[in-house]
Protein backbone atom coordinates (compact mmCIF):
# COMPACT_ATOMS: atom_id res chain seq x y z
CA UNK A 1 0.00 0.00 0.00
CA UNK A 2 1.61 3.41 -0.79
CA UNK A 3 0.04 6.87 -1.20
CA UNK A 4 1.16 9.28 -3.16
CA UNK A 5 1.57 12.10 -0.91
CA UNK A 6 1.42 14.97 -3.00
CA UNK A 7 -1.68 13.87 -4.70
CA UNK A 8 -3.94 13.21 -1.54
CA UNK A 9 -6.99 15.33 -1.53
CA UNK A 10 -8.15 18.01 0.84
CA UNK A 11 -12.05 18.94 0.92
CA UNK A 12 -12.38 22.96 1.36
CA UNK A 13 -12.24 24.86 4.55
CA UNK A 14 -15.42 26.15 6.02
CA UNK A 15 -16.12 28.60 8.99
CA UNK A 16 -18.45 27.55 11.45
CA UNK A 17 -21.16 29.97 13.23
CA UNK A 18 -23.30 28.79 15.81
CA UNK A 19 -26.77 30.38 17.50
CA UNK A 20 -26.19 29.22 21.14
CA UNK A 21 -30.08 30.00 21.75
CA UNK A 22 -32.82 31.54 20.74
CA UNK A 23 -33.03 35.30 20.17
CA UNK A 24 -28.74 34.86 20.54
CA UNK A 25 -26.24 36.09 18.25
CA UNK A 26 -24.81 33.97 15.89
CA UNK A 27 -21.37 32.85 17.52
CA UNK A 28 -17.83 31.54 15.74
CA UNK A 29 -17.15 28.29 16.56
CA UNK A 30 -14.00 27.10 14.71
CA UNK A 31 -13.66 25.43 11.02
CA UNK A 32 -14.15 22.36 9.50
CA UNK A 33 -13.20 20.29 6.26
CA UNK A 34 -16.26 19.16 3.87
CA UNK A 35 -16.62 19.53 0.11
CA UNK A 36 -19.48 20.96 -0.18
CA UNK A 37 -22.15 23.42 1.79
CA UNK A 38 -24.12 20.04 2.54
CA UNK A 39 -22.18 18.36 4.39
CA UNK A 40 -20.32 21.14 6.17
CA UNK A 41 -23.33 21.66 8.03
CA UNK A 42 -23.33 17.63 9.16
CA UNK A 43 -19.44 17.88 9.86
CA UNK A 44 -19.90 21.21 11.89
CA UNK A 45 -23.03 19.71 13.51
CA UNK A 46 -20.76 16.52 14.72
CA UNK A 47 -17.66 18.60 15.48
CA UNK A 48 -19.62 21.50 17.52
CA UNK A 49 -23.22 20.55 18.48
CA UNK A 50 -23.02 17.11 20.44
CA UNK A 51 -24.11 18.56 23.24
CA UNK A 52 -26.60 21.03 22.23
CA UNK A 53 -24.52 23.92 21.87
CA UNK A 54 -26.19 25.70 19.32
CA UNK A 55 -30.13 25.17 17.69
CA UNK A 56 -29.02 26.96 14.48
CA UNK A 57 -25.92 26.67 11.66
CA UNK A 58 -24.14 28.74 9.65
CA UNK A 59 -21.16 27.72 7.32
CA UNK A 60 -19.18 29.81 5.23
CA UNK A 61 -16.22 29.35 2.53
CA UNK A 62 -13.19 30.09 4.51
CA UNK A 63 -11.76 31.93 1.10
CA UNK A 64 -15.36 34.16 1.28
CA UNK A 65 -14.02 35.88 4.50
CA UNK A 66 -12.95 39.26 4.13
CA UNK A 67 -10.99 40.55 7.20
CA UNK A 68 -10.26 43.42 8.69
CA UNK A 69 -6.95 44.31 9.22
CA UNK A 70 -5.27 44.59 12.73
CA UNK A 71 -1.87 47.22 11.58
CA UNK A 72 -4.62 49.44 10.65
CA UNK A 73 -6.73 48.78 14.01
CA UNK A 74 -5.89 52.65 15.12
CA UNK A 75 -6.60 54.47 12.03
CA UNK A 76 -9.81 52.36 10.98
CA UNK A 77 -11.87 53.10 13.89
CA UNK A 78 -10.42 55.87 14.91
CA UNK A 79 -13.76 58.09 13.41
CA UNK A 80 -15.34 56.47 15.88
CA UNK A 81 -12.56 57.99 18.86
CA UNK A 82 -13.83 62.05 18.92
CA UNK A 83 -17.87 61.06 18.93
CA UNK A 84 -18.68 61.29 22.62
CA UNK A 85 -22.06 62.77 21.87
CA UNK A 86 -22.97 59.47 20.69
CA UNK A 87 -23.54 58.54 24.28
CA UNK A 88 -25.59 59.45 27.12
CA UNK A 89 -23.07 60.45 29.19
CA UNK A 90 -22.66 63.76 26.39
CA UNK A 91 -26.00 65.05 27.79
CA UNK A 92 -27.05 66.27 31.05
CA UNK A 93 -30.53 66.12 33.00
CA UNK A 94 -32.31 68.48 35.55
CA UNK A 95 -31.38 66.56 39.02
CA UNK A 96 -34.96 66.11 39.79
CA UNK A 97 -35.41 63.71 36.87
CA UNK A 98 -31.58 62.03 37.57
CA UNK A 99 -32.88 61.18 41.07
CA UNK A 100 -36.01 59.16 39.88
CA UNK A 101 -33.90 56.17 37.78
CA UNK B 1 12.87 41.39 9.11
CA UNK B 2 11.95 41.19 12.91
CA UNK B 3 12.95 44.33 14.86
CA UNK B 4 13.77 44.81 18.06
CA UNK B 5 10.89 46.96 18.56
CA UNK B 6 8.86 44.49 16.68
CA UNK B 7 9.21 42.12 19.48
CA UNK B 8 8.79 44.57 22.58
CA UNK B 9 5.95 45.58 21.27
CA UNK B 10 4.88 42.20 21.14
CA UNK B 11 6.46 41.07 24.53
CA UNK B 12 4.21 44.49 25.86
CA UNK B 13 0.40 42.67 24.43
CA UNK B 14 1.84 39.41 26.00
CA UNK B 15 2.57 40.99 29.44
CA UNK B 16 -0.65 42.84 29.82
CA UNK B 17 -2.36 39.87 29.00
CA UNK B 18 -3.86 40.68 25.64
CA UNK B 19 -4.86 37.69 23.27
CA UNK B 20 -3.04 37.22 20.08
CA UNK B 21 -5.05 36.56 17.09
CA UNK B 22 -4.35 35.00 13.76
CA UNK B 23 -4.04 37.88 11.78
CA UNK B 24 -1.85 39.99 14.35
CA UNK B 25 2.03 40.32 14.28
CA UNK B 26 3.81 37.65 16.19
CA UNK B 27 7.69 36.58 16.16
CA UNK B 28 8.08 33.50 13.47
CA UNK B 29 9.55 31.46 16.41
CA UNK B 30 6.05 31.95 18.39
CA UNK B 31 4.16 30.89 15.36
CA UNK B 32 6.50 28.11 15.60
CA UNK B 33 6.29 26.86 18.12
CA UNK B 34 2.72 27.15 18.20
CA UNK B 35 2.62 24.87 14.98
CA UNK B 36 4.52 22.41 17.05
CA UNK B 37 2.54 22.13 20.05
CA UNK B 38 -0.96 22.36 19.03
CA UNK B 39 -0.22 20.09 16.39
CA UNK B 40 0.88 17.68 18.56
CA UNK B 41 -2.10 18.24 21.16
CA UNK B 42 -3.90 17.36 18.18
CA UNK B 43 -2.09 14.31 16.98
CA UNK B 44 -2.67 13.04 20.68
CA UNK B 45 -6.25 13.57 20.52
CA UNK B 46 -6.58 11.59 17.16
CA UNK B 47 -3.99 8.57 18.29
CA UNK B 48 -5.62 8.35 21.68
CA UNK B 49 -8.72 7.51 20.51
CA UNK B 50 -7.18 3.79 19.66
CA UNK B 51 -6.65 2.61 23.06
CA UNK B 52 -10.27 3.20 24.08
CA UNK B 53 -11.45 1.94 21.11
CA UNK B 54 -9.75 -1.47 21.37
CA UNK B 55 -12.92 -1.95 24.12
CA UNK B 56 -15.94 -0.42 22.64
CA UNK B 57 -17.19 -3.78 20.84
CA UNK B 58 -15.98 -5.48 24.57
CA UNK B 59 -17.49 -3.21 26.81
CA UNK B 60 -19.54 -4.26 29.68
CA UNK B 61 -22.65 -3.06 29.67
CA UNK B 62 -24.55 -1.45 26.85
CA UNK B 63 -24.57 1.32 29.02
CA UNK B 64 -20.84 1.15 29.13
CA UNK B 65 -20.44 1.06 25.49
CA UNK B 66 -22.69 4.30 24.66
CA UNK B 67 -20.36 6.05 27.42
CA UNK B 68 -17.33 4.99 26.01
CA UNK B 69 -18.60 5.48 22.42
CA UNK B 70 -19.59 9.08 23.36
CA UNK B 71 -16.24 9.76 25.03
CA UNK B 72 -14.10 8.28 22.07
CA UNK B 73 -16.53 10.35 19.80
CA UNK B 74 -15.60 13.66 22.16
CA UNK B 75 -11.57 12.62 21.62
CA UNK B 76 -12.34 12.99 17.95
CA UNK B 77 -13.99 16.55 18.20
CA UNK B 78 -11.43 17.71 20.17
CA UNK B 79 -8.66 17.05 17.56
CA UNK B 80 -10.23 18.84 15.09
CA UNK B 81 -10.91 22.07 17.29
CA UNK B 82 -7.53 21.83 17.84
CA UNK B 83 -6.39 21.36 13.78
CA UNK B 84 -8.86 24.03 13.28
CA UNK B 85 -7.23 26.25 15.71
CA UNK B 86 -3.53 25.61 14.10
CA UNK B 87 -4.88 26.21 10.68
CA UNK B 88 -5.15 29.98 11.41
CA UNK B 89 -1.53 29.82 11.61
CA UNK B 90 -1.39 29.44 7.95
CA UNK B 91 -0.24 25.56 7.88
CA UNK B 92 -2.75 22.82 5.91
CA UNK B 93 -4.10 20.28 8.06
CA UNK B 94 -3.00 17.88 5.15
CA UNK B 95 0.70 19.01 5.77
CA UNK B 96 -0.06 18.83 10.01
CA UNK B 97 -1.70 14.79 9.71
CA UNK B 98 1.16 13.73 6.82
CA UNK B 99 4.06 15.41 9.03
CA UNK B 100 2.75 12.91 12.01
CA UNK B 101 2.28 10.06 9.75
CA UNK B 102 5.23 9.80 7.38
CA UNK B 103 7.07 12.87 9.38
CA UNK B 104 8.86 13.97 12.63
CA UNK B 105 5.69 15.37 13.89
CA UNK B 106 4.81 13.53 17.67
CA UNK B 107 2.05 12.76 19.69
CA UNK B 108 1.61 12.08 23.63
CA UNK B 109 4.13 8.94 24.40
CA UNK B 110 0.58 7.96 26.64
CA UNK B 111 -0.75 6.28 23.69
CA UNK B 112 1.71 4.22 23.10
CA UNK B 113 0.40 2.01 26.28
CA UNK B 114 -1.35 -0.92 25.53
CA UNK B 115 -5.01 -1.57 27.03
CA UNK B 116 -5.06 -5.10 28.22
CA UNK B 117 -7.98 -4.94 30.28
CA UNK B 118 -11.34 -3.41 31.06
CA UNK B 119 -9.91 -2.01 33.79
CA UNK B 120 -7.32 -0.20 31.57
CA UNK B 121 -10.42 2.16 30.38
CA UNK B 122 -11.38 2.95 33.95
CA UNK B 123 -8.00 4.07 34.50
CA UNK B 124 -7.34 6.11 31.58
CA UNK B 125 -10.67 7.88 32.21
CA UNK B 126 -9.38 8.74 35.88
CA UNK B 127 -5.36 9.37 35.42
CA UNK B 128 -4.95 10.31 31.45
CA UNK B 129 -8.07 12.55 31.55
CA UNK B 130 -7.25 13.89 34.58
CA UNK B 131 -4.01 14.67 33.88
CA UNK B 132 -5.29 16.10 30.53
CA UNK B 133 -7.43 18.43 32.85
CA UNK B 134 -4.83 19.70 35.00
CA UNK B 135 -2.73 20.35 31.19
CA UNK B 136 -5.58 21.88 29.20
CA UNK B 137 -7.23 24.29 32.31
CA UNK B 138 -3.94 25.71 31.90
CA UNK B 139 -4.01 25.91 28.05
CA UNK B 140 -7.40 27.60 27.97
CA UNK B 141 -5.48 30.46 29.35
CA UNK B 142 -2.52 30.79 26.69
CA UNK B 143 -2.21 34.18 24.83
CA UNK B 144 -2.78 32.55 21.71
CA UNK B 145 -6.55 33.01 21.24
CA UNK B 146 -7.83 30.37 18.79
CA UNK B 147 -5.41 27.71 21.37
CA UNK B 148 -6.96 29.02 24.12
CA UNK B 149 -10.44 28.91 22.66
CA UNK B 150 -10.40 25.18 21.74
CA UNK B 151 -9.09 24.39 25.15
CA UNK B 152 -11.62 26.13 26.44
CA UNK B 153 -14.15 24.07 24.85
CA UNK B 154 -12.35 20.92 25.01
CA UNK B 155 -12.52 21.07 29.35
CA UNK B 156 -15.98 21.75 29.41
CA UNK B 157 -16.17 17.95 28.00
CA UNK B 158 -13.15 16.33 30.22
CA UNK B 159 -14.56 16.23 33.29
CA UNK B 160 -17.23 13.65 32.21
CA UNK B 161 -14.33 11.59 30.85
CA UNK B 162 -12.81 11.74 34.09
CA UNK B 163 -16.04 10.87 35.89
CA UNK B 164 -16.85 8.12 34.09
CA UNK B 165 -13.70 6.64 34.35
CA UNK B 166 -13.59 7.27 38.07
CA UNK B 167 -17.00 5.87 38.99
CA UNK B 168 -16.32 2.92 37.26
CA UNK B 169 -13.16 2.04 38.71
CA UNK B 170 -14.47 2.79 42.27
CA UNK B 171 -16.56 0.33 41.50
CA UNK B 172 -14.26 -2.08 40.62
CA UNK B 173 -12.18 -1.24 42.97
CA UNK B 174 -15.19 -2.54 45.77
CA UNK B 175 -16.02 -5.49 43.71
CA UNK B 176 -15.18 -9.29 43.53
CA UNK B 177 -11.25 -10.01 44.47
CA UNK B 178 -10.54 -10.48 40.59
CA UNK B 179 -12.19 -7.16 40.08
CA UNK B 180 -9.87 -5.69 42.63
CA UNK B 181 -6.80 -7.19 41.37
CA UNK B 182 -7.95 -6.15 37.49
CA UNK B 183 -8.44 -2.74 38.89
CA UNK B 184 -5.16 -1.98 41.27
CA UNK B 185 -2.94 -3.91 38.51
CA UNK B 186 -4.04 -1.14 35.97
CA UNK B 187 -3.40 1.29 37.75
CA UNK B 188 -0.22 -0.17 38.65
CA UNK B 189 1.06 0.26 34.78
CA UNK B 190 -0.96 3.66 33.72
CA UNK B 191 0.61 5.77 36.72
CA UNK B 192 4.33 6.42 35.98
CA UNK B 193 3.40 6.85 32.37
CA UNK B 194 0.42 9.59 33.17
CA UNK B 195 3.23 11.49 35.11
CA UNK B 196 5.39 11.77 32.17
CA UNK B 197 2.56 13.21 30.54
CA UNK B 198 3.56 16.21 31.91
CA UNK B 199 6.66 16.47 30.17
CA UNK B 200 10.49 16.44 31.29
CA UNK B 201 11.64 18.22 34.27
CA UNK B 202 11.77 21.75 34.46
CA UNK B 203 15.81 21.82 34.23
CA UNK B 204 15.66 19.45 31.10
CA UNK B 205 12.89 21.28 29.29
CA UNK B 206 14.77 23.66 26.92
CA UNK B 207 11.33 25.19 25.65
CA UNK B 208 9.55 25.68 28.30
CA UNK B 209 10.95 29.29 29.79
CA UNK B 210 10.60 30.31 26.41
CA UNK B 211 6.71 29.01 25.76
CA UNK B 212 5.86 30.74 29.42
CA UNK B 213 7.45 34.01 28.73
CA UNK B 214 5.23 34.40 25.64
CA UNK B 215 2.28 33.34 27.73
CA UNK B 216 1.33 30.09 25.45
CA UNK B 217 1.59 27.98 28.61
CA UNK B 218 0.99 29.62 32.35
CA UNK B 219 3.18 26.73 34.59
CA UNK B 220 5.84 24.75 34.14
CA UNK B 221 6.00 21.05 33.72
CA UNK B 222 6.97 20.31 37.12
CA UNK B 223 4.38 22.61 38.51
CA UNK B 224 1.31 21.20 36.71
CA UNK B 225 2.35 17.78 37.60
CA UNK B 226 2.43 18.42 41.33
CA UNK B 227 -0.82 19.94 41.04
CA UNK B 228 -2.14 16.12 39.83
CA UNK B 229 -0.40 14.25 42.18
CA UNK B 230 -1.89 16.47 44.65
CA UNK B 231 -5.39 16.00 43.77
CA UNK B 232 -4.91 12.41 42.62
CA UNK B 233 -3.54 11.00 46.28
CA UNK B 234 -7.00 11.75 47.62
CA UNK B 235 -9.10 10.24 44.75
CA UNK B 236 -7.28 7.17 45.35
CA UNK B 237 -7.37 6.69 49.30
CA UNK B 238 -11.05 7.32 48.74
CA UNK B 239 -11.94 4.42 46.54
CA UNK B 240 -9.23 2.17 48.08
CA UNK B 241 -6.44 1.90 45.31
CA UNK B 242 -2.76 2.19 46.16
CA UNK B 243 -0.82 4.55 44.09
CA UNK B 244 2.68 2.21 43.07
CA UNK B 245 5.18 4.51 44.73
CA UNK B 246 6.38 3.53 48.30
CA UNK B 247 8.26 6.71 48.06
CA UNK B 248 5.31 8.59 48.26
CA UNK B 249 4.61 10.95 51.39
CA UNK B 250 2.67 14.28 52.44
CA UNK B 251 5.58 17.01 52.98
CA UNK B 252 4.40 19.20 56.04
CA UNK B 253 6.68 21.77 55.02
CA UNK B 254 5.48 22.78 51.78
CA UNK B 255 1.82 21.25 51.76
CA UNK B 256 2.20 19.11 48.77
CA UNK B 257 2.79 15.41 48.25
CA UNK B 258 6.33 14.02 47.21
CA UNK B 259 7.01 11.53 45.23
CA UNK B 260 9.73 8.59 43.69
CA UNK B 261 11.89 9.19 40.65
CA UNK B 262 10.12 8.94 37.95
CA UNK B 263 11.56 6.50 35.02
CA UNK B 264 12.72 8.61 32.70
CA UNK B 265 14.70 5.95 30.39
CA UNK B 266 11.18 4.31 29.73
CA UNK B 267 9.96 7.84 28.90
CA UNK B 268 12.88 8.81 26.28
CA UNK B 269 12.89 5.20 24.27
CA UNK B 270 8.75 5.64 24.14
CA UNK B 271 9.35 8.90 22.55
CA UNK B 272 12.25 7.71 20.43
CA UNK B 273 9.50 5.27 18.86
CA UNK B 274 10.32 1.67 20.86
CA UNK B 275 7.75 1.80 23.17
CA UNK B 276 5.14 -1.10 23.22
CA UNK B 277 2.97 0.45 20.87
CA UNK B 278 4.23 2.90 18.81
CA UNK B 279 4.33 0.70 15.52
CA UNK B 280 0.78 -0.80 16.07
CA UNK B 281 -0.54 2.88 16.63
CA UNK B 282 1.45 4.62 13.59
CA UNK B 283 0.45 1.87 11.42
CA UNK B 284 -3.77 1.82 12.10
CA UNK B 285 -3.69 5.54 11.54
CA UNK B 286 -1.85 5.36 8.05
CA UNK B 287 -4.63 2.39 7.44
CA UNK B 288 -7.36 5.07 8.31
CA UNK B 289 -5.76 7.91 6.35
CA UNK B 290 -4.94 6.01 3.02
CA UNK B 291 -7.90 3.65 2.85
CA UNK B 292 -9.28 6.94 3.34
CA UNK B 293 -8.43 8.98 0.30
CA UNK B 294 -10.68 6.94 -2.40
CA UNK B 295 -13.31 8.51 0.22
CA UNK B 296 -12.28 11.83 0.24
CA UNK B 297 -11.82 11.91 -3.98
CA UNK B 298 -15.05 10.72 -4.87
CA UNK B 299 -17.05 13.18 -2.38
CA UNK B 300 -15.59 16.14 -3.97
CA UNK B 301 -15.76 14.83 -7.63
CA UNK B 302 -19.73 14.34 -6.12
CA UNK B 303 -19.33 17.69 -5.40
CA UNK B 304 -17.75 19.29 -8.25
CA UNK B 305 -20.90 17.16 -10.32
CA UNK B 306 -23.36 18.46 -8.46
CA UNK B 307 -21.97 22.48 -8.69
CA UNK B 308 -21.65 21.70 -12.52
CA UNK B 309 -25.42 20.85 -12.20
CA UNK B 310 -26.73 23.76 -10.67
CA UNK B 311 -25.08 26.07 -12.74
CA UNK B 312 -26.36 24.33 -15.99
CA UNK B 313 -29.95 24.39 -14.59
CA UNK B 314 -29.65 28.13 -13.29
FE1 LIG C 1 -9.39 15.05 24.80
FE1 LIG D 1 -10.75 13.24 27.24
Amino acid sequence: MSTNLSTSTEWPLWEVFYQPNDGKPFEHAGSVHAPDAEMALQNARDTYTRRNEGISLWVVPTDQITASSPEDRGPFFDPANDKAYRHPQFYSVPRAVKKRK
Amino acid sequence: METQKQLDEFQIRIDNGEKIEPKDWMPERYRKQLIRIMSQHAHSEIVGMLPEGNWITRAPSLKRKMVLLAKVQDEAGHGLYLYSGTETLGVKRKDLVEDYLYGTAKYSSIFNYPTLTYADICVIGWLVDGAAIVNQTMLAKSSYGPYARANLRICKEESFHKKQGYEMLAKMASGTPDQQKMAQDAVNRWWWPTLMMFGPHDSDSPNSAELIKWGVKTKTNDELRRHFVDRTVMEAEAIGITLPDPDLRYNEETGHWDFGDIPWDEFWSVVKGDGPMNRERIKARRKAYEEGEWVRKAATEYARKKKLKEEKAS
